[in-house]
């Protein structure tokens, strides 16, 4: 690693401390109803909300009804944007005149934009109008955002409130954080992204000619623009000279920038952030990458405020960071060593003053190492899985940091709320094993952690855990799940893993290598999002309801303090613990196999 | 015979003998079934007995047939082991349970037709008593049932319950009312009403409990529980999807073989918490154990429990934070009377008053002013007793009518012999109520001489054990019928953090409420029948042996000491029970990181030999390492047995600092430990060639 | 139940209206105000013709020429309709393969170099369009093209040193040389 790898990691993550805190706290207002300072412009646009949707403003849900208002409102979700990219052809806004998307393809895009994964098995530029963009997949980058916010205020307010039967109300919660928190931070963050380059029109695709033409042997296509085969199986080729280029257009800035602050993920273009139209210079990368981890930072600040004992939220972003930065390194060192097979070709891969160094396939110049690694481990970390660079041509290890980030939970940092709300599960089994190991019947910010807790907990990571494992089983036993397979050896088996790792923890990156874009990839991709997703929003839900009906257990000297480095040292150790023994198996079979065919 | 002074070595031959055969009983499955992790381990067995089978009859088993046995065996052996734990827990209970049983002899009891003790007698065998019948004990005869005296009073031989062969009194009225069923009654006789049905007596309640037939899961364990089994699944899935995933990687590096299911077993059951899972529910069982070795009886295991989790501990002030007796301490004199006086005429006015105070001022008259002891009767002197009507006691003798008693007692009684009570005695009266002591004026006839002090006796180490309370986060309140003054002054020198002067039965239970409803748990001892409701209302009560029977069913622990201090070590160990089992599943969770090395690598480096280079153990060969893994898992449940029964070591220290010192020991200690153990067993079996 | 359903429905269209058709006509009408080239491709003029994009790369072969990275878009590299990286893995033959393939072209265009190729000359860039390359991989060329041009190699470099983007602040990202702009310069010598 160089020096100024060291540098950037750093700054980064500073950066990160340093904003957390005052969003933490505007958010806290936010969702605690209190003015916030934008309430003069945004107040009479909140109250036309609640007017047109004939929504009771103080109307308090249990958590049961919470629950559904967040089932019922994520599947209208998912069926308009299936309809959506069904019709696209016959809609406005399609300049390029794009037909209809395929049913699985939609049902799998879908549900990946509605469970904040934008797991992506289409190319953006490709396939998707301007109007699908922006009214479809913008709007649910906004919306699963705002869903998973509100499901984490109601554990709050569960951990608050005493003796209650209530959570909130769940529309208040969605508009809240779609109004006053995502869109202005969006409004700022696109309009700093066009500064930059990125691009944000209306108009068609632009064709230039190009400097130099080129000559070309391409495959012959037929009618239906498939490869011709000759008697041999193998594509037709013919001469072709390409004199042109297109330049491809949309609303892109402000769609990249929701998709990076909502930990969605989803880019406008096939290579999402490494695109230059999506992420043009060092700038516009460290906003982007900024932005996947301020909302998940600053809520660990919101937590705190909001339970009314700032340290407890600083004690798990303090175990984030902890798990985080040292994975970052990894994963910068690896990249910076280089791939050992171009060393011996005359390749220099040594960083110097004019050259980045290190492994460079699938990545871009501008960004180099240090840039790629912070951004495939802060993606990662978030549920975001946009990607500056390709983690499929990552080294063994240098691709493991990111899959095991998505398998210890998507609790470091995470999803926007998701990922605090499954820290807060991980912070519950952890009060319950040192809880016990102290001699008391654990107690999390005042209430016991009781056998209903345990069981919801155990849930949670439980289905996560089994839905990546038997989808990846699955996946390599029959022959629809190794066809898309695109590397050989162990990497291959790390692309399967990878997949099924982001499919259920709601990440959206993958070894992209992998061919998803199948109806066994798109149909078992959709179902995992949509049980990884739901099915740990549900049993948290029923976590709160449960703590608010409790009565508030006062702190003593006997009460295991869980805002002390120890505590965080001991929650660190469980999730590592179980997501490395619960993926060790796994790994050891793919990316460490692989590393270590090079000793 | 005595129950209580049966303390048992650990391993105790004869529990051993039982325990051994039991474990073999508990292999059926219908019992295993109730603990999901050492049921997973059993189907382990199983399978790979079969596998084994399989290798031996057709040659073509998926392993050698010698290393399927060896690791069926000592997967057997882990069940085994994990049943002996528990039937080692229970056979301590059971040997309890046996001497207990043997003094519920059938006995002929003696039913009255009336309560009274001159009606007539129909000789039933006990356990035809019902609740309600009548019956009277006499000199000689055993109680027949549980009840309550309703006339007579008899010196009563309860060492069979409490183990305490000194006899007691018991008495109708009062608080000493309760007898119970077994017990021996030495002298007089006493008419009983029977107050429990045949079976449901209290040394029934007690067998059930240290034999462990109605115990019942708590919460906290069956919470735990739940994390193991969830757990254990994860580890399924693990196991079970390795072996599509090493097919797969079979075929993608084109070479070796893919895991055995032999060994996907063994790394399974190496994987689940079966130190933990084998242990769990031993651990519950000495936890009751050790309540009952220190003499308490626990009405339910969540009693035990929630001792753990107390917040407040109430207290009675009187012989449990004091001595039950006062001490004279000081002798103030009035103006113009020399102190020496004072104290001789207290002594002498003492001499024959043998209440603890009365000694007490003798002695303290002896040792600070060297008045020797003298014989009341040489004297002539006439001893006044203490009565009701005069509120005061003392001496007659030669003409000198010397008094003592409470302030405004005395002040009568000068008065009306024409003399007047000083405004300097007065002062010295109330500085010491202020003080918390209380005040014993002496008169000589008309004339006051003085006050003498007498102190509450805060009793030795009271105080540091209040600061261990304090430490552990539960906070301690003395209840007390003295006024506020007093008590805040006794409670001051105590240490105790809060006090309730001039409690009563109401006030009592009205502070409980009050804790609870700020979410804290509330523990207290109680003995007489106006302590049934606070008793009843509170989370942790402790009932005293002697106490009532109302007492006795309000309160959801019974202490056969009857000792008021009893409740700090009840809290301990209920912590202690919470404490084993957190550092066991630690201590179990943290072994799998090295047994991960020791068998992966085995499993797959036939797949890609690369993955050798994770055998950083350098175990010998693959079946040694998963051989070895196996061995370890089964023997550190026996090697925990000693700790699992008798409970991770309690230190009265705050949670942060509990929370680092096991985590260090257990989790830490977790990871490296297994290192070692499985490298040492890899030696033994490659020099024993066994692998 | 259906009032939950009539909220749901009614939050999701007022919620699309706004998101989806509110917010980015806002931004797009903001940012073709102010910052109209950036908004619509950073569009390169050459004669007041379009040639590219400054942030879209280009295929470059000739010798005169200097190259970008490798594009592994298909059907025929720096398509951008259609960005993609390699995807190869790092112990994949076909990754092997193809940077010997890249490296024998550079040795053949340059007999005369035997210079330790720098990395992203031989590795395709994540989007397939990178359009930069390192300061390293220009100078690496510069003496081929100043041969192909007829050029004094120190002209050359100094081109990319005039060329090449510094890190942002100083500390952020990778110095860079944009490919299309350095060609530019190239063509525009004469």
């Amino acid at each position: 690693m160089t020096g100024n790898d060291i540098l950037q990691t750093v700054l980064y993550f500073g950066a990160l401390a340093v904003l957390a805190g005052p969003l933490g706290l505007y958010m806290a207002r936010v969702y605690e109803g209190a003015p916030c300072g934008l309430d003069g412009v945004l107040g009479p646009l909140e109250r036309l909300f609640y007017r047109v949707c004939g929504i009771r403003q103080d109307e308090e849900m249990d958590w049961k009804q919470y629950a559904t208002a967040v089932l019922i409102f994520s599947a209208a979700g998912v069926f308009l944007l299936y309809f959506l990219q069904r019709v696209q052809g016959a809609l406005p806004l399609n300049p390029q005149k794009f037909g209809a998307v395929t049913p699985g393809l939609s049902f799998n895009t879908a549900l990946s934009f509605v469970t904040n994964t934008n797991w992506q098995n289409y190319s953006g530029e490709t396939a998707m109008s301007y109007l699908t963009q922006m009214a479809g997949l913008a709007v649910q980058n906004f919306l699963s955002a705002a869903a998973g916010m509100a499901a984490l205020v109601a554990l709050i307010r569960g951990f608050k409130r005493h003796s209650a039967n209530t959570i909130g109300n769940f529309w208040v919660d969605m508009a809240r954080g779609t109004l006053y928190i995502l869109m202005p931070l969006a409004l700022v963050y696109s309009l700093l992204l066009v500064s930059q380059g990125v691009v944000q029109s209306f108009g068609k695709y632009r064709t230039v000619d190009l400097v130099e033409a080129g000559n070309y042997e391409i495959p012959r296509l037929d009618a239906g623009g498939n490869a011709v085969k000759d008697a041999n199986g193998d594509p037709v080729m013919e001469k072709a000279k390409v004199t042109r280029q297109v330049i491809p257009l949309g609303p892109a800035a402000s769609q990249i920038a929701i998709k990076q602050l909502g930990t969605n993920g989803g880019g406008f273009f096939n290579v999402n952030s490494a695109h230059p139209f999506e992420n043009p210079t060092a700038f516009s990368n460290f906003l982007e990458c900024l932005a996947i981890l301020l909302i998940p930072a600053a809520l660990c600040i919101t937590f705190g405020k909001m339970v009314g004992d700032r340290r407890q939220g600083l004690a798990l972003l303090a175990a984030m960071f902890l798990i985080l930065v040292p994975l970052t390194f990894l994963c910068a060192w690896a990249e910076q060593g280089g791939n050992p097979h171009l060393a011996s070709m005359g390749v220099d891969q040594a960083a110097s003053a004019l050259q980045p160094g290190g492994n460079m396939e699938g990545k871009e110049a501008r960004f180099g190492i240090a840039d790629s690694t912070i951004w495939a481990a802060a993606t990662t970390a978030a549920s975001n899985g946009s990607v500056n660079s390709m983690h499929d041509s990552y080294m063994p290890l240098g691709g493991m940091v990111p899959m095991l980030l998505i398998q210890f939970g998507e609790v470091i940092f995470g999803g926007v709320g998701s990922g605090l709300y499954g820290m807060l599960i991980f912070a519950i089994i952890t009060v319950f094993v040192a809880g016990l190991m102290v001699g008391r019947t654990p107690e999390y910010l005042g209430k016991k952690i009781e056998i209903f807790e345990m069981k919801m907990a155990a849930l949670v990571v439980l289905i996560v855990n089994a839905l990546i494992k038997l989808g990846t089983a699955i996946a390599v036993s029959t022959k629809a799940g190794t066809a898309g397979i695109a590397n050989p050896g162990p990497h291959g088996f790390s692309e399967v893993l990878y997949a099924f790792s982001s499919f259920a923890g709601n990440n959206g990156s993958a070894f992209a290598g992998l061919n998803g874009n199948t109806v066994f990839y798109n149909t078992i991709g959709g179902i995992l999002m949509f049980f990884g997703r739901f099915w740990v929003i549900i049993p948290v839900l029923a976590i709160a309801g449960s703590l608010a009906k409790k009565k508030q257990v006062p702190a003593g000297l006997g009460t295991l303090p869980t805002h002390t480095p120890l505590f965080v040292v001991f929650l660190m150790g469980v999730i590592v613990i179980v997501g490395a023994l619960a993926f060790m198996p796994g790994l050891a079979l793919g990316p460490i196999a692989e590393q270590l065919m090079y000793h | 015979m005595s129950a209580k002074k049966i303390k048992r070595s650990l391993f105790e031959p004869k529990i051993v003998r039982r325990a051994l055969l039991d474990s073999v009983g508990k292999l059926n499955p219908v019992y295993q079934i109730k603990n999901p992790v050492m049921f997973v381990v059993e189907t382990g067995s199983v399978l790979t007995t079969l596998l084994f089978l399989h290798a031996l009859i057709t040659g073509r088993g998926e392993a050698s047939a010698v290393f399927i046995l060896q690791i069926s065996v000592w997967l057997w052996i882990t069940v085994l082991f994990a049943n002996f734990a528990e039937s080692m827990a229970e056979g301590r209970g059971k040997a309890q349970a046996d001497a207990l049983r043997k003094t519920r002899k059938d006995v002929v009891a003696k039913r009255l037709s009336k309560p009274a003790r001159d009606s007539g007698v129909t000789q039933v065998p006990s356990s035809g008593l019902k609740k309600g019948d009548v019956v009277l004990v006499e000199a000689g005869d055993i109680v027949p049932m549980d009840g309550e005296v309703i006339e007579g009073v008899a010196s009563v031989n309860e060492s069979a319950i409490t183990g305490e062969s000194a006899p007691v009194i018991r008495e109708s009225g009062g608080d000493r009312s309760a007898v119970t069923g077994g017990t021996l009654v030495l002298s007089d006789w006493i008419v009983v009403r029977v107050t429990a049905s045949p079976g449901e007596t209290f040394l029934d309640r007690m067998i059930g409990m240290v034999e462990g037939a109605k115990r019942q899961k708590t919460p906290n364990e069956i919470a735990l529980d739940i994390l193991l089994a969830g757990l254990t699944i994860i580890f399924l899935l693990v196991t079970a999807t390795l072996l599509p995933f090493s097919i797969f990687s079979v075929k993608a590096a084109g070479q070796g073989s893919p895991v055995t299911i032999t060994v996907l077993v063994a790394l399974l059951v190496c994987l689940i918490p079966t130190t933990i899972g084998g242990l769990l529910s031993a651990i519950g069982i000495a936890g009751m154990d050790r309540m009952i070795q220190a003499n308490v009886i626990a009405m339910s295991g969540r009693a035990v429990e929630a001792a753990g989790d107390v917040d407040v501990l109430l207290l009675d002030k009187t012989g449990t934070i004091t001595l039950g007796d006062r001490q004279a301490t000081l002798f103030i004199s009035a103006p113009g009377v020399d102190e020496k006086n004072l104290a001789d005429a207290a002594q002498l006015s003492s001499l024959a008053d043998e209440t603890p105070e009365g000694r007490s001022i003798v002695v303290l008259a002896k040792e600070k002013y060297g008045i020797r002891e003298r014989d009341i009767h040489a004297l002539g002197a006439q001893f006044v007793p203490f009565s009701a009507q005069t509120r005061m006691s003392g001496v007659d003798l030669n003409g000198r009518q010397i008094r003592k008693g409470a302030a405004d007692a005395v002040e009568k009684y000068v008065q009306k012999q024409g003399g007047t009570f000083p405004a300097g005695v007065r002062a010295a009266v109330d500085d010491i109520a202020r003080q918390g002591a209380t005040p014993l004026v002496v008169a000589e006839g008309p004339s006051v001489l003085g006050v003498v002090r007498l102190n509450d006796i805060i009793k030795g180490g009271i105080k540091e054990r209040f600061a261990e309370m304090r430490q552990m986060g539960i906070k301690t309140v003395m209840i007390t019928g003295d006024n506020p003054l007093t008590a805040a002054a006794v409670a001051a020198e105590a240490g105790v953090d809060d006090f309730l002067a001039q409690a009563t039965p109401e006030t009592k239970l009205k502070l409980i409420r009050e804790h609870q409803a700020g979410g804290r748990l509330v523990a207290m001892t109680g003995d007489g029948t106006n302590d049934a409701p606070a008793l009843a209302q509170a989370d942790v009560a402790v009932a005293m042996n002697t106490g009532t029977q109302a007492a006795k069913e309000a309160g959801n622990l019974v202490d056969l000491d009857s000792n008021p201090t009893k409740l700090i070590e009840i809290v301990e160990i209920g912590k202690q029970l919470l404490m084993t089992r957190g550092t066991l599943t630690t201590f179990s969770i943290s072994n799998d990181v090295a047994k991960y090395f020791a068998i992966l690598p085995a499993a797959f480096v036939s797949i890609y030999p690369a993955l050798g280079a994770l055998n950083i153990m350098r175990l010998s060969t693959p079946q040694s390492a998963v051989l070895s893994a196996v061995i370890f898992n089964a023997l550190i449940i026996i090697f925990l047995i000693p700790l699992a029964l008798r409970g991770v070591k309690y230190k009265p220290l705050g949670a942060q600092t509990v929370l680092r010192n096991n985590a260090l020991i257990y989790g830490v200690g977790g990871l490296i430990v297994p290192f070692i153990g499985i490298k040492l067993i890899d030696m033994l079996i490659t020099a024993l060639h066994m692998a | 139940m259906p009032r939950m359903i009539r909220n749901s429905v009614m939050s999701l269209l007022f919620m699309t209206a706004l998101t989806g058709i509110v917010y980015p006509l806002v931004i797009t009408g903001i940012a073709q105000v102010a910052f109209p080239g950036r908004a619509n491709g950073s569009i390169v003029e050459e004669n007041g013709k379009p040639v590219g994009s400054a942030l879209i790369g280009q295929q470059f072969g000739g010798p005169g020429y200097f190259w970008g990275r490798p594009s592994a878009t298909t059907p025929y590299p720096y398509n951008s309709a259609s960005s993609s990286g390699s995807n190869l893995g790092p112990n994949n033959p076909d990754l092997i393969r193809a940077v010997q393939s890249r490296i024998d072209a550079l040795r053949a265009a340059d007999p005369g170099n035997r210079r330790p190729i720098p990395v992203d000359l031989v590795t395709s860039s994540a989007s397939g369009l990178d359009p930069d390359i390192s300061p390293a991989a220009a100078i690496y060329q510069a003496g081929r093209v100043a041969r192909a041009r007829g050029l004094d190699v120190a002209k050359v470099r100094d081109l990319i040193a005039e060329n090449t983007r510094e890190r942002f602040l100083g500390i952020f990202g990778e110095p860079a040389v944009n490919v299309l702009r350095l060609n530019l310069a190239l063509d525009n010598l004469k």
